[in-house]
């Protein structure tokens, strides 16, 4: 469970800076993540998580600072990119295409395609079928219809299948933007199991909330930021909720 | 990228869910154009013997002559299809479709002065789909690369079309001289119309690249949540592109249909065509909003509209009632569809 400090670093990113124009949404930022581990990313509106996530996932490019994959520098000129490193972003507005099924998301841009009658090539739903309830299997998900579009299920469910796309890909690390913001409180909770799981399989999880339970429940360790700026980084079992709140308002 | 809003669901359940009473409203709702059709027939039927002691469905010259009806309106609904599914609309295709049939007509006269006859049809088909895959382009290099909106981008290609139609028409329509052409329009292969053959292949074939291939995952999946596809890899402007044009070559091809069922092109060929190809997707199932339809929808909804038309000239009907069977038929189904949305929404998140 314990994420011993002297392993390489699965991410790490080094004095990481972006500027939009004038207003610094990311100065001089340092984190890392381990093999794993959880790390909550917990600060305001505003603060400057999802530019740094997005910094991370190729979706811009840092102002400046650099961002390393188990201690190798690398830049992501696109998310594509980011993503074949094993870096997912989870989004929290679910980034499925509700009228697929499962293993239709988690195949989607890379379907495969097998021969019927041995010469016509046609799309393989029973592998996408078969990888969907292996996968979801994995990740302690079980559904009864695989077949079904994926906007039957419900909000947490769709998370599950956006993680499980990422899992099925072999995502090292995954970024997961408020995952449990738009979900019911069951929902959060099954979500926030499927965080352990990811961790227990030795993944990476950067995960942004503003729910200091969640954080409390599943992370290893927090880094806080406020207006830009690394204001403090705790393991979680020596914090409490209090020391956080401080950390993220300042003062 | 870290917006609030809800997931829109603007899509019709696929598939059973177990729960009797939603499975049953959700089979009817996605085979309603199928119902419809049956309703229809068994209407007509009755209205038939009741009025003039005849059969009108088990008429073998009626089912003839609907199935012909129906061939070139179901031409420019299969490649709408693909563009409604997608979350556009394309409302060049009824010119594109006249600008096609000139072009055919022109160049199998053209041809046939230097090559034999069968060849030079050949090349005058090939001639309309090619020449139609033109606007196709443009239409989607607009939508894709200047992001104009597909309804106003096909609306100006509506007008271009038009005008090169009537421009390369000369103002009239143009005649065809060709034996084959004419055979291939008209000609019949154990009773079976050529046209007839000709729509249906084409309509397995469309089937075939909207169900089972990754142009056609990807058709839903855009129609459906176009970030999301774009977040799985997808090449958005490719396929959009891709997709203008395959619609575009259908209704070309409907134009050469049309040359050859009526030994001349002429500019307006489509035009009271687009608003039924766009019937004939809704009424087959298809959401204007995207993420849903089927061919085989389409196909019932093309055949739908052409059992209606023919069905009131056929019980002696004035003919402006067409207009009004056909409104009420789109209205329904629409209703139909979002009482069933409506209902498989308010359980979605039990
Ligand atoms: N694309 C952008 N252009 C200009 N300013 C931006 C852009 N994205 C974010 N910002 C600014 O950067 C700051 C940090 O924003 P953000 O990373 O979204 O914060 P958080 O996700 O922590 O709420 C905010 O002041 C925001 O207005
Ligand atoms: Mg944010």
């Amino acid at each position: 469970m314990n994420s011993s400090e002297q392993t390489t670093p699965l991410l790490e990113v080094r004095h990481l800076s972006k500027h939009f124009g004038a207003v610094q949404a990311l100065n001089d930022f340092s984190m890392a993540v381990r093999p794993g581990e959880v790390v909550a990313l917990a600060g305001d509106n505003g603060a400057g998580k999802t530019t740094l996530i997005k910094a991370i996932s190729g979706v811009f490019q840092p102002t400046g600072g650099e961002i390393l994959l188990r201690g190798q520098p690398v830049t992501f000129a696109t998310p594509q990119e980011a993503r074949e490193k094993g870096i997912e972003t989870i989004y929290q507005d679910l980034a499925l295409a509700d009228n697929l099924s499962i293993g239709a998301n988690i195949f989607l841009g890379r379907e495969p395609m097998r021969k019927a009658f041995g010469f016509l090539p046609v799309l393989d739903r029973k592998a996408m079928a078969v990888a969907a309830k292996q996968t979801m299997g994995r990740l302690d998900f079980h559904v009864s219809r695989l077949d079904a579009p994926v906007s039957n299920f419900s909000g947490g469910q769709r998370q599950a299948v956006a993680i499980g796309r990422a899992v099925y890909w072999d995502a090292q690390i995954l970024i997961m933007d408020e995952p449990t913001a738009a979900l019911g409180v069951p929902e959060q909770r099954k979500v926030i199991s499927l965080i352990h799981q990811l961790k227990a399989q030795g993944r990476g999880v950067i995960f942004i909330s503003h729910n200091l339970q969640d954080i409390f429940a599943v992370s290893d360790r927090i880094v806080v930021l406020r207006r830009g700026i690394q204001a403090g980084e705790r393991r979680i079992s020596e914090t409490n909720h209090d020391e956080v709140v401080k950390l993220m308002v300042g003062g | 990228m870290t917006s609030t809003s809800p997931i829109e669901t603007h899509v019709a359940p696929q598939a059973d869910h177990g729960d009797p009473a939603r499975s049953w409203l959700a089979r009817i709702a996605e085979g309603r154009a199928w119902l419809f059709l049956a309703g229809l027939i068994i209407c007509f039927e009755v209205w038939s013997r009741l009025s003039f002691g005849a059969t009108f469905v088990l008429n073998p010259f009626n089912v003839q002559s609907i199935a012909i009806f129906a061939v070139a309106p179901l031409l420019l609904a299969t490649g709408q299809t693909f563009v409604i599914i997608s979350g556009g609309i394309d409302l060049s295709l009824g010119f594109i479709m006249g600008l096609a049939a000139v072009v055919a007509a022109h160049a199998t006269n053209m041809a046939g002065v230097a090559m034999p006859v069968p060849l030079a049809m050949m090349l005058g088909i090939l001639a309309a789909v090619i020449v139609a895959g033109v606007p196709g382009v443009i239409n989607g290099l607009l939508i894709s690369r200047l992001r104009i909106p597909p309804f106003i981008g096909t609306l100006g290609m509506f007008g271009v079309a038009r005008g090169a139609a009537f421009l390369l028409a000369g103002g009239t329509t143009v005649p065809v001289q060709n034996s084959w052409f004419a055979l291939l329009g008209n000609g019949r292969f154990y009773g079976v119309p050529y046209l007839v053959i000709i729509a249906a292949v084409f309509v397995v074939v469309m089937h075939y690249i909207l169900s089972q291939t990754r142009f056609g995952q990807h058709n839903y999946a855009i129609g459906a949540n176009v970030q999301a596809a774009r977040r799985a890899g997808i090449d958005i402007r490719g396929h959009i592109l891709r997709l203008y044009v395959l619609s575009a070559m259908c209704a070309g091809l409907g134009g050469a249909l049309y040359a050859a069922r009526f030994t001349a092109g002429a500019a307006q060929a489509g035009e009271p065509l687009l608003l039924d190809s766009v019937a004939a997707v809704v009424i087959g199932g298809a959401s204007l909003f995207g993420g849903s339809g089927t061919i085989f929808g389409t196909v019932a909804g093309a055949l739908v509209i052409a059992v209606i038309q023919y069905g009131l000239v056929f019980v002696n009907v004035e003919p402006f009632w067409q207009f009004i069977a056909v409104g009420l038929v789109i209205i329904i189904s629409v209703l139909i569809d979002q009482a069933q949305r409506r209902f498989s929404g308010a359980r979605q998140d039990e």
